[in-house]
C-alpha cells in the first residue's frame, strides 16, 4: 500500500556538487520518469554515484535544486539504495531485511509475511539464519537487494548491483532487478557493465565530467550515440 | 616450602583467604557495574555527536584509562574524608568507598573502548542507516546491538583493570582485616609482613581470576565472530 503521492517525477535542476575548487556535478539536470530502468553511464570519475546520493536524497547539492514528485523534500524512507558495498548488520540474514521494516509502524506479522516474501524474491529462504557477513559476495548483493526491496520503494537506485560478481550471481542478481521492475518499482541503475545496461535497461543517461551529455532509450543510444564523447565511450577509448 | 603452604591454604578453602577473595570480586564487579552505566552512554555519545570540544574530550578521556590508581583514591579519600565535601556521607574505609574509587578508575576505560568500537562501526552503517531513514534512537540500539560482543570484552578489560589494581582500594578502604581487605591489598601487606604463603595463594588465585577473565574474553571474541560474522 503506497501513499498516493509519488516521488515521479524526480528531477535535479542544474545541480552542481562541489568539493574544493573541483566539481563532481556540473550544471547536470535530469528527470527520472516511471518506466524502464534508467542506466547511468559514464567513465569512472564522471560523478555517477554522486548521482545517486543526490537523487537519492543523502547529500545536498552545493546549487541547484531536487525535486521529488513535484515537492522539494520528501521522506528519504520512500525510496532505497543499494550502494557499491552494502554494509551488512552483524545479525542473520532474516533479521537484516526484518531491521529494514522496522521502525514504521507495520504490524509484527505484516513485518514477518513481508520478511518471507523478500527472502523468496531474493532466494535466500535456506539462508535466513545465517550471518549476513558471513555469506558470498553474491549473496551479500542480494540480501541487500532483498533488504531494500522489502521496504517496497517506489524508486530503487543501485551502484554497480552486479560489481565483482562471477556470471551466476549476475544473472541471479539481474533476475531479481528485472523482478522488482516489472512489479513497477523505478530502477536507477550505475554500471559500467554496458552488456548489462542492454540487458536490463530502457532507458540510458550518459555522463562524463559530471554533465549530463545524453539521455535517451536505450536502443537508440547504443545504436547511434548522438556525442563524440559517447560514442567513443561505447567503443572502449578513454573518455575524459 | 611457601608454596607448598600457599597451596594447601588455596585448595583447603581457608576461610580468611576465600572472604578476600568474595570482597575483592564483589567490589570490582559493582564498580565495574557503575562505570558501564556511565561509560557506555558517554562513549556511545561520543561517537555520534558532533560538537565543539569533541576532540577535546575524546582525548582526555583516552588519557583517563591511564589514571594512576593511587591519584584516584587519593582524590576520593579527599572527598569522602571528614572534613571533605562528602565526608557527611561516612563511608570512608567502607567497600562503598572502595566501589566508587574503583569505579572512578574503570569508567573512562569502558568509555574509550565504546566509543572506538561505536564509532568504527558507525562509519561503517552510517549510510545505509540514513538511507534506511532509520531515527536517532533506534540508530543508538542497533549500534549497541551490533557491537554487543565487543562490548562484553570492553566490559572484562575494566574488569581486568579493577581486580589488578592496589592504590585506590587500599588508600579510601583502608585494608582493613575482614572488613575491606581485598586480594591486592592482603598480598602487599602480607608480603611487608613477610607471611609469603597466603600472599602467594592469593596471587595465585588472582592471576587465575584474571587468566580466566582474558580467556572468557577470547572466548566471547571468536563467537561473535563466528555468530555475527
Amino acid at each position: 500500500m503506497r501513499p498516493p503521492v509519488s516521488d515521479l517525477p524526480l528531477v535535479l535542476s542544474r545541480i552542481t556538487v562541489r568539493v574544493g575548487a573541483l566539481a563532481i556535478l556540473d550544471s547536470l539536470s535530469l528527470t527520472i520518469t516511471p518506466g524502464a530502468p534508467l542506466a547511468i553511464i559514464g567513465p569512472n570519475g564522471a560523478g555517477k554515484s554522486t548521482l545517486l546520493r543526490i537523487a537519492m536524497g543523502l547529500l545536498a547539492p552545493t546549487e541547484g535544486a531536487v525535486s521529488w514528485g513535484g515537492r522539494p523534500a520528501s521522506d528519504i524512507a520512500r525510496r532505497g539504495i543499494v550502494f557499491q558495498r552494502p554494509a551488512m548488520l552483524r545479525r542473520s540474514v532474516e533479521a537484516n531485511i526484518a531491521f529494514a521494516l522496522g521502525g514504521r509502524g507495520l504490524a509484527s506479522a505484516e513485518r514477518a509475511a513481508r520478511t518471507q516474501r523478500a527472502l523468496a524474491q531474493a532466494k535466500l529462504e535456506p539462508l535466513a539464519q545465517r550471518p549476513a557477513r558471513r555469506l558470498s559476495g553474491g549473496e551479500q548483493q542480494r540480501l541487500a537487494l532483498a533488504r531494500a526491496l522489502a521496504r517496497e520503494p517506489e524508486v530503487l537506485f543501485l551502484d554497480e548491483p552486479a560489481n565483482n560478481l562471477d556470471p551466476a550471481a549476475t544473472k541471479a542478481v539481474e533476475a531479481i532487478i528485472r523482478d522488482a521492475a516489472g512489479s513497477g518499482v523505478k530502477i536507477v541503475m550505475v554500471t559500467h557493465d554496458l552488456g548489462q545496461a542492454r540487458r536490463l535497461c530502457g532507458e540510458v543517461a550518459f555522463i562524463a565530467g559530471g554533465r549530463l551529455l545524453e539521455h535517451g532509450p536505450a536502443a537508440a543510444f547504443f545504436a547511434d550515440p548522438n556525442t563524440q564523447q559517447a560514442a567513443a565511450f561505447l567503443r572502449g577509448d578513454i573518455v575524459e | 616450602m611457601d608454596g607448598a603452604s600457599a597451596w594447601t591454604l588455596v585448595t583447603s578453602g581457608d576461610p580468611a583467604l576465600y572472604a578476600i577473595v568474595r570482597l575483592s570480586l564483589v567490589v570490582s564487579l559493582a564498580a565495574v557495574a557503575i562505570a558501564s552505566l556511565v561509560g557506555m552512554p558517554l562513549g556511545a555519545l561520543l561517537a555520534l555527536a558532533r560538537f565543539p570540544g569533541r576532540s577535546a574530550v575524546i582525548v582526555f578521556v583516552n588519557a583517563c584509562m591511564g589514571l594512576p590508581p593511587v591519584v584516584v583514591g587519593l582524590s576520593v579519600f579527599l572527598l569522602l574524608s571528614r572534613s571533605g565535601p562528602l565526608g557527611s556521607l561516612g563511608i570512608l574505609f567502607t567497600p562503598q568507598a572502595m566501589v566508587i574509587a574503583q569505579a572512578i578508575l574503570v569508567a573512562p576505560i569502558i568509555a574509550a573502548l565504546t566509543r572506538q568500537t561505536i564509532e568504527d562501526m558507525w562509519s561503517e552503517y552510517r549510510d545505509e542507516l540514513t538511507a534506511m531513514g532509520v531515527g536517532p534512537g533506534r540508530r543508538v540500539a542497533a549500534l549497541l546491538w551490533d557491537a554487543r560482543f565487543a562490548l562484553v570484552t570492553t566490559l572484562l578489560a575494566g574488569f581486568g583493570r579493577a581486580a589488578a589494581e592496589v592504590g585506590a582500594v587500599m588508600i579510601v578502604g583502608g585494608n582493613i582485616d575482614g572488613f575491606t581487605r581485598t586480594m591486592t591489598t592482603a598480598i602487599a601487606l602480607e608480603t611487608s609482613k613477610g607471611d609469603l604463603p597466603l600472599a602467594i595463594g592469593l596471587g595465585a588465585v588472582l592471576m587465575t581470576i584474571v587468566l580466566g577473565i582474558n580467556a572468557f574474553a577470547w572466548g566471547v571474541r571468536r563467537f561473535g565472530e563466528r555468530y555475527t560474522g
